[in-house]
């Protein structure tokens, strides 16, 4: 498991965290933060389990759907470009553009799970799309890959993922929600769905998936909240 | 069970190795002390983390009973600056917090200072019973004096099962899904954080109560400091 997190991206995200904080801490106090959440990535990293799944729910135990929160970076809602695609990318064997009709008939993944807000809220939703471990295996990942990389069109809004976590099997990009498709303010028309992680690493409104050696970092993660975020 | 009791300290006071202990042992002087920052830290990144979400109950059904829904805790309480930063001091300090107890249990248990400590029903209930009675004015006389008298031990048992429950129920936020099990224990993820603000009020009430108390006997400050009479 080892090099999860690159000690600059930690030095650069609790580096922000403080700025952001807007109070002085001594090199100290922030050298000890670095390293005890170095540790903690270490320690959740460790503790995920890739076979460990989040469990399934009731269509009881829903949220209706109004008291499901929702927001976006952007000023304005984002909408997709007339000819969206997603764009599969980086150390891959067939990298390539997917329409949502290619998605549409790769073999579907229905999820009801409980969302974790890094805010303290939790929220109850179906969630309909494909698995990333089957967009793995259709780009056919070079054996070096240890990030995957999720980019959107809502401000160029980011997140990157440990290659584990992406292939968990409830880790998805979903088209839709609650048996309809997925509305503009929940990410339409694609966004990654995942249980096993805080909300903010679930990027909407995608249009790049990359696989990767190295991680990139994420809107959030680069202001200081931090990288790994499993729940 | 008055027989029992006073036989179980007429061992403590044979034993040989008890005979030099101080009132107050060094470990023990140590652990109370340094909980203090530890504890403060806690309580105020917990309470700035609450504050992103401070309501009880999942999204769309939070819960009618409790009254402070949506109320944010009063700034005074609050450290850490941000939600990101909060998170940071929260999860740094909880593991000198958690090594700090486990010493100071390992140490109480195998010092047999848990003698004299532990509430222990069948010797302490009556004497915690007299002790009310004395503080409410319904008995003229405070029961015969003891290390600590009954009311004592049951305030400080209390609050190591608050602290353990504590602990517990923060790992079960912190994890719901890799520790399932135990949100589970807790009632799920929104009965974990009941679970944990609840224990916050408990410790924040005994700690209320112990300064009350030792503010009106400073001697136990004094013991506290010094360790106090050996014997």
């Amino acid at each position: 498991m080892g090099r999860v997190v690159t000690r600059r991206k930690l030095l650069l995200s609790v580096g922000a965290a403080t700025l952001l904080a807007g109070c002085e801490k001594s090199p100290a106090v922030r050298f000890f933060l670095q390293t005890m959440d170095e540790w903690n990535q270490k320690m959740q990293a460790a503790l995920f389990s890739p076979a460990r799944l989040a469990p399934e729910l009731p269509p009881s135990d829903a949220t209706p759907e109004e008291a499901f929160p929702s927001y976006f970076i952007s000023e304005e809602m984002p909408f997709p470009p007339a000819n969206w695609s997603l764009k599969v990318g980086g150390l891959v064997a067939k990298p390539g553009l997917l329409s949502l009709d290619d998605l549409k008939r790769t073999p579907r993944t229905n999820l009801r799970v409980r969302h974790h807000c890094v805010e303290g809220w939790s929220a109850v939703a179906a969630w309909h799309g494909v698995q990333v471990s089957e967009i793995a295996k259709m780009a056919g990942l070079d054996p070096r890959v240890r990030f995957v990389e999720f980019k959107s069109f809502d401000s160029n809004y980011w997140s990157s993922w440990d290659l584990e976590s992406a292939l968990h099997p409830q880790t998805i990009l979903a088209y839709g929600m609650n048996g309809h498709p997925l509305y503009p303010d929940h990410g339409a028309p694609l966004r990654l769905y995942s249980p096993v992680k805080l909300g903010y690493k679930s990027v909407k409104y995608l249009t790049e998936v990359n696989f990767l050696l190295n991680p990139t970092g994420g809107y959030w993660e680069n202001q200081g909240y931090e990288w790994f975020a499993g729940v | 069970m008055k027989t029992q009791g006073s036989k179980a300290m007429a061992d403590a006071s044979t034993d040989p190795r008890r005979r030099l202990r101080r009132v107050q042992p060094l470990a023990i002087r140590l652990s109370h002390w340094i909980n203090i920052p530890l504890l403060l830290i806690m309580a105020g990144s917990g309470l700035q983390i609450f504050t992103a979400y401070p309501a009880l109950g999942p999204r769309g059904a939070q819960y009618s009973w409790y009254p402070f829904q949506n109320m944010s805790p009063p700034r005074w309480a609050r450290f850490g600056g941000w939600l990101a930063g909060a998170r940071h001091w929260h999860f740094a300090l909880a593991w000198f917090l958690v090594l700090n107890g486990v010493i100071y249990l390992i140490y109480f248990a195998a010092s047999g200072e848990w003698r004299r400590r532990l509430f222990l029903p069948g010797r302490d209930t009556g004497g915690a019973i007299k002790m009310f009675a004395y503080y409410v004015r319904a008995l003229r006389t405070p029961p015969a004096p003891d290390f600590y008298n009954g009311l004592q031990r049951l305030a400080y048992t209390s609050v190591i099962v608050f602290a353990i429950v504590e602990v517990l129920s923060g790992l079960a936020i912190y994890k719901p899904i890799q520790l399932w099990w135990l949100a589970m224990l807790f009632g799920g993820y929104d009965g974990a954080r009941v679970i944990h603000l609840g224990m916050l009020a408990l410790i924040t009430l005994f700690v209320l109560m112990h300064l009350v108390l030792v503010l009106l006997h400073p001697r136990a400050i004094l013991e506290m400091i010094t360790g106090g009479q050996r014997g």
